[in-house]
């Protein structure tokens, strides 16, 4: 068994979660590109088409689109069809407002974190966690032999 | 990310000013975090674009508001409902859908917010002024309100705009900001001696929306306008096809007296050229319906229609007197209309097929009797979202040419 890594990052919604990562280069819109209802990704132009977020860690390098984002992430987590958490190379002011209303509304929490996000693959084992300082942690068990190499 | 807070926002974080309060200054410190500003500022009023039903998160987000005995900070206009609460039997929707979109309108009211339920809340008293810093949602509100007013704000939308309005605050980044109003991409219409038709307006809008990605557009050798409604329709356009949230106008917009003004002394990254056959070309693309075809109704007023374009309309449907009862949805906020019966200004109007529609717009609720046949619109914005949200063929024309064609019963258009 490879051993996991660790790396830091910041929170935009704390919270702790486990999945699978779901690992996209290209940012996905929310609004338009995940049904609500399903958790599964509907954008015909994005490479993740047919795929379904809910239960898993959705990593990618930002988000994108129409500001009616925050509401369909919102309906999602409180559908249950949305991803256990998000982890994102830049913070996303439109994910962090549906996260954040979301956590009001329905106390679930959806943990938002900025972190670098080299390395991971779909299908590696995430957990979030919070550290003593307040920073997520976020451990990686990578889910094949990395004789294939790795950037991180 | 160090967001510095003053007392009064620290108070509201900290439950002092109750529930409400307390969440609102909690998710737009987030937002303010995630857009990496240092600090908010005050604003003088605020625009909501929340109460259009899409789920239940939406309402569940006011509903809890008003429980926690929440209150806007300044004054707040709402934009428009799924349901025209002026003419409710116009609306054909189950009681299911009803409730709750009913419901939705009338939290915000009970959240202090004006019932405007316009998307055109510059054409109401609350109009704000040249300078002020305001938050608004809505599109066509935004881009109007910043580049033919003057005043300043961001592209607000879902749930950040209302926490704006119950702090009175917004994120000092973005379009608040002098330095970040200026022009980045010049665009000249090289059109000799142009006609200001309402046309040209439209089809300059839906050119700089596609061209100018995140880049504000500064606009050269547009016609003085007849009056702005065409700038309310060159914006509503480029907000359409794109995210444009602020134009200059060289000569004609209030921060762009010059071209120097308006890139505030830089260059421009870009200069892009607009001739005569590229106006063309996007107008045709807004419309696949050929001339002659037979016409179900036409929709005028997206944005909602000013007390003048009404005073355009009425005359030319008493001079054209489309008899066939083709019908002629005009969308208007309720003040307008208001003010239109105290004038008796539309009496014996419906004789010529006018239904005026107020609080909502034909394009996002079922309004329409017929949906099989070809709509005619004057509006950009209509002809751009109407087939994929109500499934209908547009065909758009200057408004003279829809009265027509109401009249003949199928599309004609001049030449122009």
């Amino acid at each position: 068994m490879t051993r996991p890594v660790q790396r830091t990052g910041t929170f935009q919604l704390t919270g702790e979660a486990e999945g699978l990562a779901l690992v996209f280069s290209q940012p996905l819109s929310f609004w338009g590109g995940i049904d609500a209802e399903t958790g599964d990704i509907t954008d015909h132009s994005h490479p993740g088409l047919g795929q379904n977020v809910a239960g898993k860690i959705l990593v990618m390098p930002s988000g994108r689109g129409s500001s009616s984002s925050s509401s369909v992430l919102a309906e999602a987590i409180r559908r249950g069809t949305a991803p256990a958490g998000i982890l994102l190379e830049r913070p996303d002011p439109i994910l962090a407002v549906g996260a954040i209303v979301a956590e009001f509304l329905y106390e679930i929490r959806m943990p938002l974190v900025v972190c670098d996000i080299a390395g991971i693959a779909s299908g590696d084992g995430i957990a979030i966690g919070t550290g003593v300082d307040g920073r997520a942690i976020v451990t990686i068990q990578p889910a094949i032999n990395p004789a294939v190499p790795r950037h991180s | 990310m160090t967001l510095e807070l003053n007392a009064r926002d620290r108070s509201m974080l900290d439950g002092e000013q109750g529930p409400s309060a307390a969440a609102a200054m909690k998710i737009l410190v987030a937002f303010s975090n995630a857009v990496g500003a240092d600090s908010l500022l005050d604003i003088s009023g605020a625009h909501i674009d929340g109460c259009l039903f899409h789920g239940k998160a939406g309402l569940d987000f006011v509903e809890r508001l008003v429980e926690g005995g929440g209150r806007v900070q300044v004054l707040t206009t709402l934009n428009v409902g799924s349901f025209d609460l002026i003419h409710p039997g116009m609306v054909k929707m189950p009681a299911a859908e009803e409730v709750p979109a009913r419901r939705l309108m009338k939290a915000h009211l009970e959240l202090g917010c004006q019932a405007t339920f316009t998307c055109a809340p510059y054409q109401t008293r609350f109009r704000p002024s040249f300078g002020e810093q305001i938050a608004w949602g809505e599109s066509n509100a935004i881009v109007f309100a910043n580049s033919v007013i003057g005043a300043r704000t961001n592209r607000y939308g879902d749930f950040i705009d209302l926490c704006c309005a119950m702090t009175g605050r917004a994120p000092a980044w973005g379009l608040h900001l002098s330095e970040n109003r200026r022009g980045r991409i010049l665009f000249e219409l090289d059109v000799p001696d142009p006609e200001p038709s309402d046309s040209l307006f439209v089809g300059v809008g839906l050119i700089i929306g596609q061209a100018s990605g995140d880049r504000i557009p500064v606009i050269t050798g547009l016609p003085r306008p007849r009056d702005e409604d065409q700038l309310k329709a060159l914006g509503a356009a480029a907000a359409t096809t794109g995210a444009v949230a602020l134009f200059h106008a060289v000569g004609v917009t209030p921060e762009a007296s010059t071209l120097d003004e308006a890139f505030q002394g830089h260059a421009p990254d870009e200069t892009i050229r607009i001739s005569r056959a590229d106006i063309g070309h996007a107008l045709a693309r807004l419309s696949g319906v050929p001339d002659g075809a037979p016409l179900a109704a036409v929709s005028l007023g997206t944005p909602h229609f000013s007390h003048q374009e009404w005073m355009r309309l009425l005359p030319l449907l008493r001079e054209v007197a489309p008899g066939r009862r083709i019908p002629i949805y005009v969308n208007t906020g309720r003040a307008t209309l208001t003010r239109l019966q105290e004038e008796g200004a539309l009496a014996g109007m419906e004789a010529f097929g006018l239904i005026p529609v107020a609080d909502t717009c034909t394009y996002v609720t079922s309004i329409l009797e017929r949906l099989d046949g070809v709509v005619m619109t004057n509006s950009g914005k209509w002809a751009h979202y109407a087939p994929g949200n109500i499934g209908v063929s547009v065909a758009f024309a200057e408004m003279k040419d829809c009265i027509r064609s109401a009249a003949v019963g199928y599309v004609v258009r001049s030449a122009s």
